[in-house]
């Protein structure tokens, strides 16, 4: 294996989780409503796939029980500002403070037990290809499923009647109301698959990236995930593209490191923090370019009236 | 079963004081729970946990320690929230201020003049409120999501702290390990009452700080301002107030607070920089600021609660056995009832068992 295809290969496992769980804060956001708990639900899914894959034996148990808590994880968020209208940015860091709190309670006695590697998959004849054969057909589960990803949810909110709907009420909650569109129900769905995403991402850090179980292991990704959102202007593909450019920054800035350029290596891992903030101000700075991509209803509280 | 909300026609009074109370009581009775299930008893456990340190004399002193940094910072960020302005950076600006009050006391350790304490605590001001200058820059000019910039920053704010303590302010005595040379008497925070206990200046800081800001917010021009800007941009427009100011003034004045709280923390119980200064003290007090309702005279009491919760943990871990990690999942399971005992304050709540019965019938 050449360098070329080792350095994309680490590029694919470090940009895999962005990208997934930042498709799943794009539904979420695209319904209308702005979890900020990413961070929270990664780490608990991280915790819940490395204790799953620890007692069955099998990372693949391990993948369901990242989704599966999650996706419960996000449904105290969804009961918070869905049934009893909580200030969403409030309670969305009250889910990234408490999952950060129980998945260190719950992970410490799984700190430095080794983990267990979620293994590749290989595609027979494609893999065969030189080059992109190797690097993309010779990849884990989790990989797969964040391109289907991307495709699914590119055709779910852009091709189908229900991602037609998803948007109406995203865009104005009290319209999709009155046509007899289910608001509620919808955006809970919303951010109960926003946060299946946030686990699943969570399950590829404790079973890929790094096959273990360490406190705050997430590192900021989950903040990182939401600056993607926005930087996606809320469009799966760019949500793709982005995550692929974040994940080339934090790689680079690793084997910068590795070769010793003479820049202290605190400095290279602010890399990909100092990226976020730069590629959100070249986004925003064009006030009224952000303002007809954003949903309209982002963050705002919908109560029925009756 | 579903829940319904009806609203309230004026915001509840009763309940604005009893929310608060009502989600510290089912914090407690989860705690007992979750006690229970790690097989622990409950009692015994709260008692450990919430009762005990507040028996002695000692640990009352280090109840203020840890209440210090908790109010000063939670009082910055309730003018910041209250103005509509989420800087949840705080971290990172007491992180800052921490190392720029610290530049006298570890480039100049042998400058000893009764200026020395004075000027650092300024410079630990001054560079939290530079470094919360930052989002406020990139909100008011670039229209920048100040959440996610302020977010950054902490872990910026970090990475610098640990290469300034791994190289040039590495103490070179100090055995290789990563902390700066100790504090020179006359650069330490002292006490406040010394025949009993540890507390120093920082408590007084906070306790003047959240009664400052209590009177700015209720008699001041600057306070209906930072509240008719949050509550409606567009009816403070008309007021004449600018929104943009209103970002600078909330960051900077935030980050000061918190940058104060930074070199408090380091000059009054640390006594040097390490890589970590701070139990998380920035993002805890964003659950300070709203237990305390974003009031100052609130945020003494929950910034109280919250330092008990600390206390509690490092009692339990030694006494019941349980990890310190308990501390953060109280803290986090108080966030969440705070926040939703709140629903109670503007809406009636009502729990409807079948969506058929009557119409069926």
């Amino acid at each position: 294996m050449s360098i070329f295809e080792a350095i994309l290969l680490t590029v694919i496992t470090a940009s895999t989780p962005l990208v997934i769980a930042a498709l799943g804060e794009l539904v979420t956001e695209r319904s209308g409503v702005l979890n900020l708990g990413v961070e929270g639900m990664m780490i608990m899914g991280a915790v819940a796939a490395f204790a799953g894959a620890q007692m069955s034996g099998s990372p693949y148990v391990g993948i369901v029980c990242g989704i599966a808590s999650g996706a419960l994880f996000s449904l105290l968020f969804a009961f918070l500002t869905l049934t009893l209208v909580a200030n969403q940015v409030a309670t969305g860091l009250a889910l990234t403070l408490l999952g950060l709190g129980v998945s260190g309670m719950l992970g410490e006695a799984y700190v430095s037990v080794p983990g267990i590697r979620l293994e590749e998959i290989v595609i027979p004849l494609l893999s065969d290809i030189p080059v992109i054969g190797h690097v993309l057909f010779r990849q884990d589960l989790i990989f797969y499923l964040s391109i289907a990803l991307v495709v699914g949810v590119s055709w779910f909110l852009f091709r189908s009647r229900s991602g037609l709907k998803l948007r109406a009420i995203g865009d104005n909650h009290g319209s999709a109301h009155a046509l007899g569109i289910n608001v509620i129900r919808t955006r809970y769905l919303a951010v109960m698959f926003g946060g299946a995403c946030a686990g699943l991402a969570g399950a590829q850090l404790s079973l890929v990236y790094t096959p273990q179980w360490a406190e705050n292991m997430s590192a900021g990704r989950g903040w990182i995930t939401l600056a993607l959102v926005v930087f996606a202007s809320w469009r799966p593909w760019r949500v793709f593209a982005g995550g692929y450019l974040f994940g080339a920054v934090t790689i680079l800035q690793l084997h910068a490191q590795a070769f010793g350029l003479g820049i202290p290596a605190q400095f290279l891992s602010m890399l990909p923090y100092a990226a976020t903030i730069v590629v959100l101000i070249i986004i925003s700075h064009n006030r009224r370019t952000t303002l007809i991509n954003t949903p309209a209803s982002l963050g705002k509280a919908f109560v029925p009236e009756r | 079963m579903r829940i319904e909300l009806e609203k309230r026609p004026d915001v509840s009074k009763l309940y604005a004081f009893v929310s608060p109370l009502l989600a510290l009581v089912l914090t407690l009775a989860f705690g007992a729970i979750m006690f229970a299930m790690l097989g622990k008893d409950p009692v015994e456990a709260l008692d450990a946990f919430f009762v005990e340190p507040l028996l002695e004399v000692w640990s009352l002193h280090e109840l203020a320690i840890k209440a210090a940094p908790l109010i000063l910072i939670a009082v910055g960020l309730a003018v910041c929230y209250r103005s509509n302005n989420w800087n949840i950076g705080a971290e990172g600006q007491f992180t800052i201020g921490a190392i720029t009050g610290s530049y006298i006391p570890i480039v100049f350790y042998d400058w000893h003049s009764p200026l020395v304490l004075p000027l650092m605590l300024l410079l630990g001001a001054l560079g939290g409120a530079l470094f919360a200058a930052i989002p406020a820059l990139l909100k008011a000019h670039f229209n920048t999501n100040e959440i996610l910039t302020s977010l950054m920053l902490v872990y910026i704010a970090q990475l610098f702290l640990d290469w300034l303590i791994r190289g040039a302010w590495r103490d070179p005595k100090g055995f290789n390990f990563p902390v700066s040379r100790d504090f020179a008497p006359e650069a330490v925070l002292p006490a406040i009452w010394e025949e009993s206990g540890r507390a120093h200046w920082a408590f007084i800081f906070a306790i003047a700080a959240a009664i400052g800001v209590w009177f700015m917010l209720r008699y001041t021009l600057k306070g209906f301002e930072i509240v008719v800007l949050g509550q409606s941009e567009r009816a403070g427009r008309f007021a004449g107030f600018s929104s943009k100011k209103m970002i600078w003034f909330s960051f900077l004045f935030s980050g000061a607070l918190a940058g104060l709280a930074g070199i408090s923390e380091v000059s009054g119980s640390i006594g040097h920089l390490q890589p970590a200064i701070s139990p998380g003290y920035g993002f805890t007090a964003i659950i300070v600021a709203f237990l305390g309702r974003l009031n100052p005279l609130g945020i003494i009491a929950s910034g109280l609660v919250l330092a008990l919760t600390y206390l509690g943990g490092e009692a339990a871990q030694l006494s019941l056995g349980v990890s310190d990690k308990v501390t953060r999942v109280f803290q986090g399971l108080l966030l969440f009832f705070v926040l939703s005992c709140d629903t109670l304050i503007y809406y009636k709540i009502r729990i409807v068992w079948s969506r058929l019965r009557g119409g069926a019938a």
